[in-house]
């Protein structure tokens, strides 16, 4: 049980621990302003993988247009800063405004999209959430400029941006304190049946409107702090940046994370981020693109080594918690459909359901039989 | 008559789309995956015409549509193959990630400057005081010519049925001898030579390629097939020649033209609330 309670709080430790040095060594003058940004961008896209893997790691839809939802808070945000920096002359108190109207537009914003998520499924659902993206991203470039600065994109005010990646960082912790609160509560069983097989939840008396909403909704809210803060720790918000490939750096970084996983969520976000930074800020020109190569090669192996049914032997005898279970005591159960925190990977619903029963068949019956049944 | 115009664009338009929405639809059908690569082999079409070019125009038509058939198949074997019976949303990121790759090593190859192609120039019709390119013309009779030849190929060869079949049940059409995996391979290779044919009318209209050349052709498209109903391919032609129209008739008002990307889209959600499945899709009820 010990070993189950320190789980819960990896991740906060985790973070925990990260913005602590950082907070520390920034109070000394040790980091740069350079490593802030990074910093930042880091705790945004940890806030970015974090609820979108709420909708897609848990709530099973895939959603493609994330960056919608992150354009909304992002322009809202940065409207009201350059309305309340200049009145209140404190970016602070500002940027808790802004932090309470992005985030809301965006959870509305996640209701309008959670709609049609009811209805439809699977691809249809994708189709949709790009669709949505692309909508917000063309309302905005063709805006007026005195509303939301039009093509040439939303200037936000200058002010100090010191330590705002404390900030980010916290919002960070409030991001998983949420998500995991919700997924780890009765709410996020529901959430996860749904996932697991939609009629058979509806069968059991879940809501599944209410919970498809649910996990749009807070999604987006989050997708939209994350675009709060991002218009904060930029001179110039601009369409540009939230577009499609964007949306779908987020999903890469789901899925590099394992999706489900929200510890693995975290160290992709922060990886991918670094990389990023790093790599655009060495390659010359047309070489940065040597970066999505990278990233497109990482996505397709990952996803085809771990997803092949053909490799699944394989997949199992180099299996890296089975290689950890070897050194330590208790050996972990392999059947792990009675963890409802991961995406089941060892359930056949097909099988539990279908109704052919063999008969005479002495081994499967010894199989089947329930390991404390005598 | 201006009216009439922005209607021949618009089914124009809609027919390049159209071919492009028959590939996402077919492989659908038979595959039951998005092949979200589809866009980006349409750029690998145009760059094929870009480097042929100087040999003969003919020649470097067949060449992307022969390059364009070969890279389909080979997405499908490396990428998709060892995937199948895996959960569609694994299949759906691997597609994306080869929709990345290939944009990445188009830039790597060609750079990411916009390259001019100008396969020919063709000139305009006039009649009257009307005034259409004969791109338009040729396109929108080539678009209709391939609808269908594609359809009475899917309704009357042997191998059209066979794809009919194992859109409707892969196991049994197994049982009834059919090569499932060759049927899927035929699949892509068709709408990969479709995707090339469609990148030869996109240069016709637009003459300048870039990395990401067919991915908004591509999402606009399977925008294109979803609404019409994705899986059937009357379905891909509707909504192709739908789409095609509306954008033409919203670009040529000033007042609403920067929005156009966003009133197509918006048309998608409100008939997919309407109608999920689309305008000519088929209901399939759910089996536990």
């Amino acid at each position: 049980m010990k070993n189950i309670k320190w789980k819960h709080y990896i991740n906060y430790i985790l973070v925990g621990i990260v913005t602590l040095i950082f907070t520390i060594l920034a109070f000394c003058g040790a980091l740069e302003r350079s490593l802030q940004v990074n910093l930042e961008q880091i705790a945004i896209a940890m806030m970015l993988a974090v609820s979108l893997s709420l909708v897609v790691g848990f709530l099973g839809e895939l959603s493609i247009g994330h960056a919608g939802f992150m354009c909304v808070g992002a322009y809202l945000g940065g409207k009201i800063s350059s309305i309340l920096v200049p009145i209140l002359g404190n970016g602070l108190l500002a940027l808790a405004a802004s932090l309470l109207v992005g985030g809301l537009c965006a959870g509305i914003c996640g209701f309008i999209i959670g709609l049609p998520a009811l209805r439809l499924k699977g691809d249809y659902l994708a189709i949709t959430t790009l669709a949505f993206g692309e909508i917000v991203r063309v309302l905005f470039l063709n805006s007026s400029s005195e509303s939301f600065g039009g093509a040439l994109g939303l200037p936000t005010p200058r002010f100090d941006r010191k330590y705002l990646f404390i900030i980010c960082f916290l919002m960070v912790l409030l991001t998983l304190f949420v998500v995991q609160n919700l997924i780890r509560s009765k709410h996020g069983r529901a959430i996860t049946a749904i996932r697991d097989n939609e009629i058979a939840a509806r069968a059991t008396g879940i809501n599944v409107t209410k919970y498809k909403l649910v996990g749009f909704i807070v999604a987006a809210i989050f997708a939209g702090f994350a675009g709060v803060l991002f218009s904060y720790t930029q001179p110039n918000v601009s369409s540009i940046t939230f577009n499609y490939n964007y949306s779908i750096e987020m999903l890469v970084i789901v899925v590099l994370g394992g999706m489900g996983n929200l510890t693995g969520s975290l160290i992709a976000a922060a990886a991918v981020t670094l990389i990023n930074s790093f790599l655009q800020a060495k390659l010359p020109g047309d070489l940065a693109v040597l970066k999505d190569l990278l990233y497109a090669l990482i996505l397709i192996v990952v996803v085809v080594y771990s997803n092949s049914p053909a490799l699944k032997n394989f997949r199992d005898k180099y299996n890296l918690r089975n290689l950890f279970a070897k050194f330590s005591k208790n050996k972990h159960d392999s059947d792990d459909s009675t963890r409802w925190d991961v995406v089941p990977t060892k359930i056949k619903m097909d099988a539990i359901l279908s109704t052919d029963i063999v008969v005479n068949d002495p081994q499967a019956d010894k199989a089947d039989k329930p390991k404390g049944d005598k | 008559m201006e009216l009439l115009i922005t209607f021949v664009n618009g089914l124009s338009l809609g027919g390049i789309y159209a071919m492009i929405a028959l590939g996402y639809t077919m492989v659908y059908g038979i595959a039951k995956m998005l092949n979200f690569a589809h866009g980006d082999v349409i750029m690998v079409g145009g760059y094929m015409i870009l480097l042929f070019l100087p040999i003969n125009p003919i020649v470097a038509i067949i060449a992307a549509i022969i390059f364009c058939t070969v890279v389909g198949i080979v997405i499908e074997k490396v990428a998709y193959k060892p995937l199948r019976g895996a959960s569609p949303l694994a299949v759906l990121i691997t597609a994306i990630g080869v929709s990345y790759l290939l944009q990445s090593v188009a830039q790597i190859a060609f750079g990411s400057a916009s390259r001019f192609v100008v396969i020919a120039n063709l000139g305009t019709l006039k009649i009257g005081s009307l005034a259409i390119g004969y791109s338009t013309i040729i396109t929108l009779i080539c678009s209709m010519i391939v609808m269908i030849g594609l359809n009475l190929f899917v309704k009357f060869s042997k191998t059209g049925r066979a794809m009919i079949a194992v859109s409707e049940d892969k196991g049994a059409a197994q049982l009834m001898g059919i090569n499932v995996n060759n049927i899927i391979m035929i699949t892509f290779a068709i709408g990969s030579a479709l995707a090339a044919l469609a990148s030869l009318f996109f240069l016709l209209k637009a003459p300048s390629i870039t990395p990401t050349f067919g991915a908004l052709p591509g999402i606009k498209a399977f925008t294109a097939a979803v609404i019409g109903g994705i899986g059937s391919i009357p379905g891909a032609m509707v909504g192709g020649l739908l789409l095609g129209v509306i954008e033409c008739f919203a670009q040529s008002v000033p007042a609403i033209a920067p929005y156009t990307d966003a009133i197509e889209f918006s048309i998608l959600i409100i008939i997919l609330l309407v109608k999920p499945t689309g305008l000519l899709g088929k209901k399939r009820r759910e089996k536990v």
